[in-house]
Formats: structure tokens, sequence, C-alpha cells
């Protein structure tokens, strides 16, 4: 099977200290460190055991700058057959619809049977999944935490709120959005990346992808980021100043109040 | 009498005494090394190890451990009788040999161990080992000590044969008795003199009224019986736990002799060309060195190492014994002596489980028993390098892993954070700490490490351990935000390359720093920059520095207020075992007027680990009770309600360990730094109030 799986290069929320730049509109980025979003590496995890099960091949592609290639190798030092960034000045700053329309013009130039997101970019709207599903007329399933391969069909769930699990059958080729805990993915180390160094990473521009200029970029964005703020903190919580044992009864009592123990 | 000697003589020179030793002797010697070359194998196709430099330390070692059978004594009943077995074997090895030579070569004597006194005193000793063997086997069939006991899956055959290689030894000393009690002293004229009340001796007895027709064929029976029986243990030794009486001496010599270091990936590749290795670590049997092969055959399977093993005593899925039991297990089934080898398999998932593997805290408890020196660590940490390179790790671990690779800390704290604990308001006035960024010289570097410099709690070790610096007058430092983890655990946790990542960073910050020595609080970073970096300037603990300190008078204690307080040093693993440093905090401890102090049954090298610290408190394994509850109960039955410890980790699990054992109020902990700072006399005051040590430890 030839899977696909989109990638994106976020600031890892457990490493940095997130702050607000001086114009107010986004983070400072000076001193953040990158990582790949988690979901997305679920993904990838996912279809290298998809193809390690049913054969086949897993590209990772991200749409960004050189500094996306750092996780594009991680992903290589995965397992991932072959990488690519799609790279090009005229799309920065695209919206989600402008992301979906690089990644739609990439696959139309390949063949895959099956194209993997993750659920939602730490810093995202968990919207570029779906359309390119639907830009592609390709059908679409969120949420996924299993995929069983059955011939030319995919068996998929998700968790419905609750904990109960929902199955669905779906025709191949698809485009699946991957819920985290689907897997355990495996360690890549520094030994893993140096290992994959030398991989080229191929990278296809606006021409390669015959993307026209007015569907992707800054103009062509319909959603425009006016604000950003850390909210200020609240009253926030109840301290509990009791001795131990007053304090487990005051817990139980309060998470008995909203309904919490039955 | 005279006549029935010389018939003797003549019914023994009858017999086909000659060819039928002779015989035994060559199919026995054949056997053997027929069995001797097969065993060999693994270790010839095995990893290289360089075990032959050094050998007037090693024949020391091989002196002290081996012929002086050093470590034996520490459990007291069974290794006296270990001892005592082992002198008789050593005495009866030269009779042996003459019994199975003698028949063949009538006229051949052993040079010095002959003669009557020789003579005499093996017949006792003959007498002393089938005692020692008739103990054992009762010991080992009626009593059934806990720690020879192995889960189901193992069967029973391994205690069966135990029996069975004992019960052996038993009939060598009876069939030795024997012939010694019908053999001719050498004027061949009179039955040679033995010692009274020894067996030889109430075998004479027995057989007074027999005829010497009678005699011969007895003295012929013991001699072929002795012949057999020690050729069968020759080639039965080699499939079972008594390999080691051939093999400990080997793995005595080619013993570890540098304590506190972990084994380079592959010994044959030099480290910068690491990046060609094709695979890291243990995954298949061949990959061990043959030194750990040798382990492997050695082990004697007593059960000390799991006895001392806190993993093992938490009920984690981990036994020292078992690793070797397993690995030997799988050496003879796929090694056979009889048939074709299969090797190649993957050790963890067939052998080994992943838990057992990350389950060892490194403690060195097991190392520190193991009467043949076994080693452990090297090993666990090559099986941990196999599972890191396969990408298999679990899950826990991989976020402090990816953080310490990113900002060189397992929390993910920022780099430029890490100094932050000296911006504390009042400790900051009375105790400013330089960083040492070129421009800022100083002479001693307090290397900090991430624990104490991120862990808030932790952090009060910091200060305490600056102004235990700036009270005795050294002018320190340090490294701030240039400084990374050491990697201590990083490399035990077998992820090398990010560990030599760490290392490279840490040794240029601390030579570009110009310090001429280092001292620490934390005994991992101490071991780190000793034995897994090179050529520091020297470093030592803080319990070493306020020791000498103390004896040179440059530091004085106020007497401790509370006179309720009982205390109880607890070893950490990485500065007692690791590091031998034991007396110098005890000696601290002593010198504070009116400290009551007792000692926990496991301390010094005994001394019981905390649990594990670094990646180990992020690691989730599986386990009935946190090993650090069983610390601070032993405390608890010492007598002590306060623990003293001199390492950050330790001091993290024990003050949870306390709160989880329900304790609180009952027990604190506290670091030796944060004590000494808190009783030293010095020039100027100061005051933390976060460093009393009457709220350390209930500070929730």
């Amino acid at each position: 099977m030839e899977i696909l799986v989109c990638v994106r290069r976020v600031p890892d929320t457990s490493e940095n200290e997130i702050e607000l730049d001086s114009q107010g509109k986004d983070i400072a980025r000076d001193e953040l460190v990158y990582s790949i979003n988690e979901p997305d590496n679920y993904a990838v995890e996912e279809a290298l055991q998809i193809r390690d099960r049913v054969g086949g091949t897993v590209t990772v592609a991200t749409v960004g700058g050189e500094d996306d290639e750092e996780v594009l190798r991680r992903e290589l030092a995965m397992g991932a057959n072959r990488a690519v960034l799609l790279s090009d000045e005229s799309f920065a700053e695209s919206d989600g619809r402008g992301i979906a329309t690089i990644l739609k013009n990439f696959v139309q130039k390949e063949k895959f049977d099956l194209i993997l997101t993750g659920v939602q970019a730490d810093d995202g709207a968990a919207q570029v999944g779906g359309m390119l599903a639907a830009m592609l007329d390709l059908p679409f399933a969120s949420l996924v935490n299993s995929i069983e391969v059955c011939g030319q069909k995919l068996k998929v769930s998700r968790e419905i709120e609750g904990g109960n699990k929902e199955v669905n059958e779906i025709d191949l080729p698809c485009v699946l959005s991957i819920q985290t805990g689907i897997n355990e993915p495996r360690y890549v180390g520094m030994r893993g990346i140096r290992q994959v160094a030398s991989v080229p990473i191929a990278t296809l521009g606006a021409s390669e992808l015959a993307t026209n200029s007015n569907s992707v970029g800054r103009n062509a964005a319909k959603v425009v980021r006016i604000d950003y703020f850390i909210p200020a903190q609240g009253k926030g919580a109840e301290i509990l100043r009791g001795s131990r044992e007053e304090n487990a009864d005051k817990v139980a009592e309060l998470i008995a109040a909203r309904g919490g123990l039955r | 009498m005279v006549d029935t000697i010389s018939a003797i003589s003549t019914a023994t020179s009858s017999l086909p005494l000659r060819e039928l030793i002779l015989s035994v002797n060559i199919a026995g010697l054949l056997a053997f090394s027929y069995v001797i070359t097969r065993r060999l194998q693994p270790l010839l196709r095995a990893q290289s190890d360089p075990r032959f430099d050094r050998p007037l330390r090693r024949l020391q070692t091989v002196g002290k451990y081996w012929f002086g059978q050093w470590r034996h004594p520490r459990y007291k009943f069974a290794g006296l009788l270990h001892v005592t077995i082992f002198a008789g074997f050593l005495l009866l090895a030269a009779r042996s040999f003459s019994l199975l030579i003698q028949p063949v070569f009538p006229q051949f004597e052993m040079p010095v161990l002959s003669g009557r006194i020789y003579g005499l005193l093996t017949d006792y000793a003959a007498t002393v080992v089938f005692v020692c063997m008739t103990i054992a086997i009762v010991r080992r069939v009626v009593f059934k000590p806990a720690r020879y006991q192995a889960p189901a899956e193992f069967g029973k055959w391994r205690s069966v044969d135990a029996v069975i290689l004992l019960a052996a030894i038993a009939v060598l000393m009876l069939a030795d008795s024997l012939v010694a009690a019908t053999t001719l002293g050498r004027d061949h004229g009179t039955l040679q003199p033995l010692a009274a009340y020894s067996l030889p001796w109430f075998f004479r007895q027995l057989l007074q009224t027999h005829t010497a027709n009678a005699l011969a064929p007895i003295n012929f029976g013991g001699s072929v019986l002795h012949a057999a029986t020690f050729y069968f243990l020759l080639c039965y030794r080699p499939f079972g736990i008594q390999f080691h009486v051939e093999t400990s001496l080997f793995s005595i010599y080619f013993s570890k002799l540098d304590r506190g270091t972990v084994k380079p990936v592959r010994w044959d590749i030099p480290e910068n060309n690491l990046d060609q290795v094709k695979s890291f670590g243990v995954k298949t049997f061949q990959d061990f060195t043959w030194k750990h092969i040798l382990d492997f055959y050695s082990c004697a399977d007593c059960g000390r190492c799991a006895d001392q093993c806190p993993a093992y005593a938490a009920g984690r899925p981990l036994a020292p014994r078992l690793l070797t039991i397993k690995a030997r297990d799988y050496a003879f089934r796929h090694y056979p002596v009889f048939s074709k080898f299969d090797n190649g398999h993957a050790l963890v998932g067939t052998i080994y489980t992943e838990d057992e593997v990350w389950s060892c805290t490194t403690c060195g408890a097991c190392e520190e028993e193991c009467p043949l020196l076994v080693e452990y660590i090297d090993k666990i940490v090559d099986l941990r390098r196999g599972l890191i390179d396969d990408a298999n790790v679990p899950q826990s671990l991989q976020k402090p892993l990816k953080a310490l690779e990113s900002r060189g800390n397992p929390y993910g704290k920022l780099e430029k954070k890490r100094a932050d604990w000296t911006l504390a308001a009042e400790f900051k006035q009375a105790c400013p700490v330089k960083i040492l960024n070129g421009r800022t010289q100083a002479e001693t570097l307090y290397f900090v490490d991430s624990t104490t410099s991120y862990d808030e709690r932790m952090q009060a070790i910091g200060r305490a351990s600056a102004r235990i610096l700036q009270a005795i007058g050294e002018d320190f430092g340090i490294l701030g935000a240039s400084e990374k983890d050491s990697g201590h655990e990083v490399r035990r946790f077998g992820e090398e390359t990010l560990f030599l990542a760490l290392r490279d960073h840490n040794t240029e910050a601390i030579r570009g720093a110009g310090v001429k020595k280092i001292v620490t609080s934390d005994p991992h970073a101490l071991n780190a920059l000793k034995h897994d970096y090179n050529d520091l300037p020297p470093i030592e603990h803080i319990t070493q520095v306020v020791a000498r300190a103390v004896r040179e008078q440059e530091m004085r204690f106020r007497p401790l207020a509370n006179g309720e307080q009982v205390f109880a040093y607890h070893d950490p693993c990485y500065l007692g075992r690791h590091n031998q440093v034991y007396e110098d905090p005890r000696a601290v401890l002593d010198a504070i007027p009116g400290l009551k102090r007792v000692e926990m049954t496991r301390s010094r090298d005994r001394s019981f680990c905390c649990g594990g610290g670094g990646l180990m408190l992020f690691y989730e394994p599986q386990e009935e009770q946190r090993i650090g509850v069983l610390r601070v109960r032993m405390a608890a039955e010492a007598g002590a309600n306060t623990i003293v410890t001199a390492c950050p980790f330790c001091l993290t699990n024990l003050e949870d360990a306390i709160k989880t054992a329900g304790l609180e109020g009952k027990m604190t902990a506290i670091d030796f730094a944060e004590l000494v700072d808190q009783q030293m006399v010095q020039k100027r005051p100061h005051k933390d109030s976060e460093t009393k040590y009457e709220t350390a430890g209930t500070g929730d």
C-alpha cells in the first residue's frame, strides 16, 4: 500500500515557555524548540505498521521551509521510505485551505492508496485533513484510533464521547485523521537521525506542484489571525489546607458533588 | 599381618587396574576436552573484551576473591560451608591426581604434596568435604533456602541437578577414602597410616575382619569408582551450576577492575567511528562479550545477587541471577555439545522481557555481593542499548530523552533558567554565585546537574552546597546555562549517542571555564565526571569536601537543638558502592555535637537503593511496592526518625516514600548538605527558611 502522511513541525509545548512577541499577534519564537506534531507522529507510526503488515511504502510530506526538514528527517529515521518538503515563498501564511490545496496538488502528482494526517496540530484547527479529502473527492474518517486493512477496504474505529467505540468501513483510497493513542510510536534518537543524515529530501515548489499563487499563501487566505493572547489566570483552584485525612475527605466530597463518584 | 599385606599386593596386581584406570583417564580427558571445546565456541564468536591488561592487579584479585574466598562469609553459614569445601578441594587436588596417575605409573609421586603429613591432612579433608556435602544436601532438600528458589517456569531440574552434583562429590570422597583405607604404605610392608577418626580410618575399622583377598577388590573397586566419579564430575559440570569449579578462576582473573564505569558500545571500535557500527548493544547472544558469556558459565546460581537486589525485593520482574541463568540455558540450548549450533534469536522477547531490562536501577548491589564477581550493569546497559537501537523505548522515557536532547535536561525546562536556583531572594544577597562564562573565573566549579538545578525542592541542596563552599572559603562558580545534564543516567539507560553529545558539550564547557577542581552534590554527576568523562580536573563530592574541612578544623558545628532526633545515614549507590565513599559523610555527622546516629542493617556496601534517579524517576515499572518505601521502613526498623542522604535522587525518592508509607510526621529526610548548612558555625549569618530540616520532607 502506498501511504502518504502529512506532518507538521510545531513548538513543543512540554519544552517551551510560550510567551507573546512584542506585536502581540504571535508567540515569541526566538528560543523555541520544535518537534513533530504529536498526533502526526502517531500517524507515521501507524503508516509504518501498516506497511510492515501489507507491504508498500510510506511517504512523509510537510508544507514549510528549510527549518521543517528536521521533522522530515526524524520521520525518515523512524522508518519512512521517502520525505518531501513542499516549499515555496508563495506558500507563506497560507490558511488551512491553502495548506490543503498545496497537499492536494502534491497528491495529484503521485498515487497514494491511503493518506493520513494527525487529528490536529498543536497550534492548528483540525481542518486540513477534511478539506484535503473534499478537494480530492475521497472518503474521509476523522479521530481514527485503530485501522484494520481488509482488501480494498479499511475498518477504522473511533472513540465516542464517554469511551464507547464505533467501527466504520471505508473504501480505499481515503483520507484519515489519526488520534493519539492509536499505537506506541517508536523511539527516535540522535543516532537514528544521524544515520539518515545523507538521505536526500526532495523539495517541490509552486511550479512543480502547479500551484496557482491565487489559491495559496497570504493573499488567498480567507481565515486570518487577528489576535493572540494568553488568558489571564482566573481565580483558579481552591486550595485545601487541612490535614491529609481532612483533605482526602473534602476532595471526595467535591468530586461526588460534581457527579464524579458513582 | 605381613602375610595379609603381601597377599594384597599379589591380589591387586592380578586385577587389571592399570589398564582400566588408563582407559578411564583417556576416555575422561577426551570427553572433557570435547565438552570444553564446544563450550568455548560461543566465547570465540562473541564480542571482543580487553581483559589481558594489569596482570598483577588481576592476580591480586584472584588471591583475594578466588583463593581467599573473600565474599563468601558475607552469608555466614553457606559462606563458611563453601570456604571449607573449597579449602578441602584445594588440599585434595593433588591426592585425587595421584589416585588417577599412580595405578598407571606406580613410580609417580606428587612433589611436596605427598608423604605422611599430606596424607593425614587429606584424610581429614576428604572427611570434612564429605560432611559438608551431607549438610549441603540436607540444606537444599530439607530447609530449601528461599534464595535458591526459581519461578515455576524453570522447573525442578535445577535443584535436582544441584543435589546430584553434591551427591557425586560425596561419592568421590567415599571412593577416595575407601582407596586410602586399603592402600599400602610406601614401604609396601604395611597399610598406609591413616588419620584417626577420619573417613578412611572408619572404613579400615570396618574392613579389619576382611581377608586380603577381599580387601584387594575393594581397593580396586574404590580406585575405579574414584576415577569414574572424578571424570563424571569433570564432564558433567559443564552442563550445570558446578561449572564454576572450572571457570571461576578465569572469571575472577578476567573480572572488571574499574568500578563505576560502563563498557563502551564496542571495545574494538573507537568512539568516533561508532557511526559505522551497524548495530548497538546486545540483541542476540553473540553480541555479548566473551567475558560476559564466561560469567554466564560461572554463575553458581547461589541467589545472593537477587537476595540483595532492590528491584527484586520490590517485586519488579528482574532477578540478576535469572538474567544469568536464562542466558546460560540459552547458551546450552543453542550451542549444544552434541548437535548443531543455532544462534541469532533476539534475546528480548524470548528469554528476557523489556520490563526486566528496564527494571534495573544500576545500584550495583548484585555485583558487590557476587562471590564470583559476575558483572550485571554492563550487560543491562548493553541490552538497553540494543532496545534503543531497535527504537524500542518505553513511552514514559521518550519525552525526557527528547528533552535532554533539545534542552539538556529531562524536564524540558529552558537552558537559561538553569541557574535560577541562585536567584532566591535572601540567598542571592548572602551567597552570590558566580557564573563561569569565560570572563568570570574561579578556582572551583560547582557542577550542579539537572535535578538540583530545576527541581524546586532539590534546589535547596544547591543553595546549601553553595553556602558550604562559601563558608570554607572556596572560590567557586557554576556553569549556569552552559551546563547540561551530566548524562549519567542517559548512558546507563543505553542512549549512548545522546550521552556522548552531552558529555562532549559539558567537557568543552568545563575546560573553557578554566577551573582547577570540581565539586558536586550529586553522586551521579560525580560518577559521570569521574568515570565517564575524560581529562577533567579532579572532582569531589561535597561530603568529601566537608569531611576534609572538619578534619582540618576549618569547620565547626553548633550542637543539634532537637534531642528527639535519631539519624540514619543512607548510602547513595553512586557515592558508596560505585565510588567507595562510606566514611566521610559518617565522620561529618558524628562531628555534629549531640547528633544521635544509628546504622540500618543494609548500609555501606550493602546499602539498599532508593529506587533510582534520573530517567528512572520517569519510568513506570511493574512492581508490587515502591523500592523507596522498603528503604524508609528499614530506617524505621533501625530506630531512626531522620534519614540523611547525600544525593538529590535519593532525597526525592525517600521523601516520596515517607508519604507513601504513611510515615509523615514520624520520619523525615534531609540532604547531607542541608544538615551541614544548618548546623555549621560560620562567619556570616544567613536565613533560608526552606532548608530548615524541621520542615524538610513534609512540605507538600
